[in-house]
């Protein structure tokens, strides 16, 4: 503990310590309420009717049975659904996808709403969609990477990605000693949050009140709005919980407002929850990838080119082409890189962010064919990752606003044992005769930061209450972010009174890209540090006060007292300036963002190292993971408890991602055949085992004031190369697939 | 979903009475009610058989065999100590499958009586000969890495999921049926039925036939010593079976003086060949042995489509259930039953 105490404590004592989650009991006995728990009065059930072919067009429905049916209200059509404001086939910011309204009886893919029915209850509704019996005019479907043909692009920012080229590529190619050229593939992956989307939505006039989990409660405010012609401030969206995200809950969808329109033509609200089924399809997905690494080593296995080119599969209507090249720009020294995309149309739901996109499958990829390349030069893979070790970012020559990446190899390979691997694959069983490997990968994600707004006021009492619209996707975002506000405000956890997830709140910017905690931390500790300026000059400007006249400099607090910086015996209590001075509440606002000069200035990233062990039952091809070690150095760790579950979070996705997640297409009917937990593959508890995470001290002085990273997504990262390195390792297979099956260890 | 009538019979015969064309027992519900849901089945009258307190009840006969009612859980059957102790495989096979909560909820005949888990079965807008007879099989060119690679037909390459079946199969456990006509028994051997040109018959019940309960036979709890099952899966547990065995010898001096294995998850039915079996008896345990019984089992088998490793697979799967069950049966139930990772010490239960 002591060298805890003896670093500089730069915001306060909160910060640092590993609570439990605020939410966490309500949640566990059940007192949480999430969107779809909200039954208000005079409540209809919406439900909504997914296309089974993913091309063509409806060519008949039958609406009668379906209004037929006792306690079914209203049948939605593209025949009978009122106009929308908002274009759905639109973009009206960077952020939007297009989406499926019943513009037109035209079916894009498998699980596109077709229809809408609302019931005085759910079971009506659901009957009513059933009784529908639509039938189509089908078209043949293309939902493989092979189906159609693959074309490149102008980069647009979100969905269309840049690639980058550093170097002389061809150069690089030339200069090589050895070399790979090796295509990984990775399957298309599906959110599913434990809460599926749900909306519940009422109108009064032309205001709507939506309870409905969000990852980015003001965009959304905007986007639903958009669709029904109405200012964004006339909505009022509550999100106190959601049940996970993974990036799919941070935009508009189909049927979500197709639903809010049915509340408005009701004139009552109405609810809808996806089913588990539907999340395959409207929601987004990870979209599957096949890539092509060509990278080359000179006599030093110093990397004379990354030659990394990503095709990904996209919808017919949409751009969302996962940016998996981009894993390769900012992380090993090459003399040259290039990065590309290309993209193919398919009959699918657009993909869409999610957990770690571009980086989860591009590390996938990467991970392994740098293992490769140290297979053929013959060295240990974390030797062979030391001697490319980037000191500057690659390319730009830009420095690192922090990156203790070394710290995380030498401290992972200790705490793993990794000095005692054996070179050549293949050569340990353990005590049961179980094949064991050991692989390890690098972990990498960019640390943004987007725009946030927060206000802080301090009560007479000695009590503050702090403000933001800030989402918690169950990860514990409110207790970080209440930390930090709690250390701005020098108050201790139990004299905050903290509320999110309220579109009425501040702007509390978007749950996503890991840089959440940076962002909506940052306003929040500048909205508190606005308190304390502000109560600080009010001391100054009082004869009574020990900080009289101290006007010029600035203010911290610490434990209910403010403190002039820089002098510790000039300070004084809240509760004394506010009860001499006679003040009432005193209120404070704070925004945070990255200035662009900043984002130039130096590289921003989280680094890590992942390593794994896997067992491999030698003749039957059973693989398990028995142990995962990651050393992370994402910036200062705000709650170690809630990042080291994060981290651990995203190892276990990366798991899933080597080992279990795969929607199965049927490739005629364009359905998903494993649209369900028992079909759609996820780790179970006996799947995790020996996990650990350390965090690596990283004190960042350019990142933002906080000096914070972010840990949402970069578990992932480094994991998925890591185990299939292990496999190899263990068997002396090389399996270029994810995820790896039991039968690719059996062929051959 | 669709609405049905739902009936809760307080006397077998009243069930039966209950019974029309168009009706379904209804047990825990874990299968069935998962399949409505999705509208594969659509039965106009459940009839629930949750309130027959007679078909719960596990019972050592005075011939010594064991009688287990068709409402017992599958969670109850394995923890039973008599079951643990003379037919350990059987509980081995229960625990291996699906998840505590499915476990409470599933009863033994719902097990038996569980339909194949091909996707196309479960989707009610493919074709599938096996839901609905004459529509065709969109396995056959479709998703059918799990498929059978045994018994099938051109007409259905589905397989039979249960894990339970396995070892029922191979000690020879009878079913006993009540229905309009009477009281009966079959063969737990003849109780499914391969699909032949008739996959939508999945077995030998007769219309307004139901299970009423299982008997074990007391001669096969002579098996006890070394008797495993052993399940390859996708993930470490709660997964199905991709090839899995039930294994057991009956030991005199270190001899075999008896085998019975099954295959589960390659075929419609649990899978047992004589031949196989009379290849062990009388031998030594050895490696070699057992493979060459594994490939007595798996003798005529082809893929029915992306499965062919399901073959080898299985060959392998046979030949180490064996092994394992020349070891001995363990003390204590591993921590992951039927798990190739079973040896694996100091793991917290998994069950
Ligand atoms: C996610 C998941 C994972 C699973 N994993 C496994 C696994 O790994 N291994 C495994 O073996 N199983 C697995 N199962 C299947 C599970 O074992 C079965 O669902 C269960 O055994 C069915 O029992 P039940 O009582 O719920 O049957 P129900 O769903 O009630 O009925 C199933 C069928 O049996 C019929 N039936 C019920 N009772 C009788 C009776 N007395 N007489 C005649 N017919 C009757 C019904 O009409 C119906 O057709 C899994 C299931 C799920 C949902
Ligand atoms: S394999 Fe059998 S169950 Fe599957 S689609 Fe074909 S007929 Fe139906």
């Amino acid at each position: 503990m002591s060298d805890t105490l003896a670093r500089p404590m730069r915001f306060g004592s909160n910060s640092g310590q590993p609570l439990t989650r605020r939410d966490g009991i309500a949640k566990v006995t059940g007192a949480a309420t999430f969107a779809g728990d909200n039954s208000p009065e005079g409540l209809l059930h919406a439900v909504f009717v997914p296309a089974t072919i993913a091309r063509g067009h409806v060519t008949y429905l039958d609406v009668e049975s379906a209004e037929r049916h006792p306690g079914v209200t209203c049948v939605l059509t593209p025949q009978n659904r009122p106009p929308l404001q908002g274009d759905p086939s639109a973009k009206p910011t960077m952020f939007s996808f297009r989406i499926e309204v019943l513009q037109d009886d035209t079916v894009r893919y498998a699980g596109q709403p077709i229809a809408l029915v609302v019931g005085e209850t759910l079971e009506a509704a659901t009957e009513g969609a059933r009784l529908l019996s639509p039938r189509y005019e089908v078209e043949p479907v293309r939902t493989s990477l092979d189906d159609n043909e693959a074309f490149g692009f102008e980069p647009a920012g979100f969905g269309l990605p840049a690639g980058a080229e550093h170097g002389d590529v061809e150069a690089g190619h030339a200069a090589s000693a050895k070399s790979v050229d090796v295509t990984y593939e990775t399957a298309a992956q599906y959110h599913n949050a434990m809460e599926t989307h749900a909306v519940v939505a009422s109108w009064d006039g032309d205001r709507l009140t939506l309870d409905m989990p969000s990852q980015a409660l003001m965009m959304s405010c905007a986007g639903y709005a958009n669709f029904f012609g109405i200012p964004p401030e006339n909505v009022t969206l509550s999100s106190p919980y959601l049940g996970g995200g993974f990036g799919s809950k941070a935009f508009v969808t189909g049927p979500q407002v197709l639903a809010i329109l049915a509340a408005r033509m009701a004139g009552r609200p109405v609810k809808l929850m996806l089913t588990r089924q539907q999340m395959f399809g409207p929601v987004g997905h990870r979209g599957a990838t096949r890539q092509r690494l060509r990278l080359g080593i000179d006599e030093n296995a110093e990397l004379t080119v990354i030659d990394h080119e990503g095709l990904a599969e996209t919808s017919t209507f949409d751009d969302f082409v996962e940016p998996a090249a981009n894993a390769s720009q900012g992380l090993y020294a090459a003399r040259a890189l290039r990065s590309t995309h290309r993209a193919v149309r398919l009959d699918i739901g657009t993909p869409g962010p999610m957990r770690a996109p571009g980086e989860a499958s591009g590390s996938a990829a990467l991970e392994c064919a740098i293992d490769e390349l140290a297979e053929l030069a013959g060295i240990d893979p974390l030797e062979c990752r030391l001697r490319n070790y980037a000191e500057t970012e690659p390319g730009t020559g830009r420095p690192y606003s922090s990156k203790a990446l070394r710290e995380c190899y030498s401290q992972g390979a200790a705490r793993f044992g990794w000095a005692d691997r054996p070179l050549e694959p293949r050569q340990v069983r353990d005590e049961n005769g179980l094949l064991t490997g050991w692989g390890m990968g690098t972990a990498f994600f960019p640390a943004p930061m987007f725009a946030a707004e927060a206000t802080a006021t301090l009560r007479p009492d000695g009590t503050a209450l702090v403000e933001t619209s800030a989402a918690d996707m169950g990860q514990g975002a409110w207790t970080a972010l209440a930390q930090i506000a709690a250390d701005s405000l020098g108050l201790p956890m139990d004299k905050l009174e903290f509320r999110a997830g309220h579109s009425s709140l501040p702007d509390g910017g978007i749950a996503g890209g890991s840089g959440h905690t940076a962002t909506a931390g940052g306003a929040l500790h500048a909205a508190g540090t606005d308190v304390v300026q502000q109560l600080g000059q009010i001391a100054a400007a009082d004869p009574a006060s020990p900080l009289h006249g101290a006007g010029n400099g600035r203010f911290v607090a610490r434990e209910s007292r403010i403190y002039l910086e820089g002098d510790d015996t000039r300070s004084e209590a809240f509760a004394d300036i506010m009860a001499r001075t006679g003040s009432a509440e005193i209120t404070g606002s704070g925004s945070a963002s990255r200035p662009p000069e900043d984002a130039e200035r130096h590289a921003m990233s989280s680094h890590g190292a992942v390593f794994a062990e896997v067992k491999v039952d030698p003749e039957l091809g059973q693989m398990r993971v028995t142990r995962l070690v990651g050393a992370f150095a994402a910036g200062r760790i705000i709650n170690p408890r809630l990042a080291e579950s994060q981290l651990m979070g995203g190892m276990i996705w990366g798991i899933s991602f080597a080992l279990h997640e795969e929607a199965k297409f049927d490739h005629r009917s364009g359905r998903i055949v494993n649209a369900d937990f028992a079909g759609y593959h996820v780790p179970v508890n006996a799947d995790v085992q020996g996990l650990e995470v350390i965090t690596v001290h990283e004190d960042d002085p350019f990142v933002n004031a906080l000096g914070i990273k972010g840990v949402g997504e970069i578990g992932v990262t480094g994991t998925v190369g890591a185990i299939g390195n292990a496999i190899r390792h263990a068997t002396g297979r090389r399996i270029r697939r994810f995820p790896i099956r039991v039968e690719d260890l059996l062929a051959g | 979903m669709k609405s049905f009538d739902l009936i809760r019979p307080a006397t077998v015969q009243e069930a039966i009475a209950a019974w029309e064309p168009g009706a379904s027992w209804l047990g825990g519900g874990t299968n069935l009610v998962d399949l409505m849901k999705t509208g594969a089945l659509e039965p106009g009258k459940l009839i629930d058989l949750g309130r027959l307190a007679v078909l719960r009840d596990v019972e050592t006969l005075p011939d010594g065999s064991m009688r287990i009612g068709a409402l017992v859980s599958n969670a109850d059957l394995a923890d039973n100590p008599e079951i643990l102790r003379r037919y350990p495989m059987v509980s081995e096979a229960l625990l291996s499958g699906a998840s505590g909560q499915l476990r409470n909820m599933a009863t033994v005949a719902g097990n038996l009586m569980q339909r194949t888990r091909c996707a196309y079965f479960q989707d009610p807008y493919a074709a599938c000969n096996r839901r609905a007879p004459g529509t065709g099989c969109d396995a056959r060119e479709g998703e059918n890495a799990n498929l059978a690679v045994l018994g099938w037909s051109d007409a259905c390459i589905a397989t039979n999921p249960s894990d339970f079946c396995v070892p029922l199969s191979a000690l020879d456990a009878v079913v006993e049926v009540a229905g309009p006509s009477g009281e009966r028994e079959i063969a737990i051997g003849d109780f499914h039925l391969l699909p032949g040109d008739t996959p939508e018959r999945e077995t030998a019940l007769q219309p307004g036939e139901l299970i009423v309960a299982l008997r074990l036979p007391a001669a096969s709890s002579g098996f006890a010593a070394n008797a495993r099952y052993l399940k390859v899966r996708e993930r470490t547990s709660f997964a199905f079976a991709i090839a899995s065995c039930a294994a057991a010898l009956r030991m005199e001096g270190g001899r075999i003086a008896e085998a019975r294995f099954a295959l589960g998850a390659l075929a419609a039915k649990p899978w047992r060949v004589s031949e196989a079996e009379a290849l062990l008896a009388g031998q030594a345990p050895d490696a070699a042995l057992f493979e060459r019984a594994a490939n007595a089992a798996l003798a005529g088998a082809t893929a029915s489509g992306d499965n062919a490793w399901k073959i080898e697979l299985g060959r392998r799967t046979a030949a180490r259930a064996l092994a394992m069950a020349a070891a001995g049966t363990p003390q204590r139930m591993p921590a992951l039953p039927a798990s190739v990772f079973a040896a694996q010490a100091g793991e917290p239960a998994h069950v």
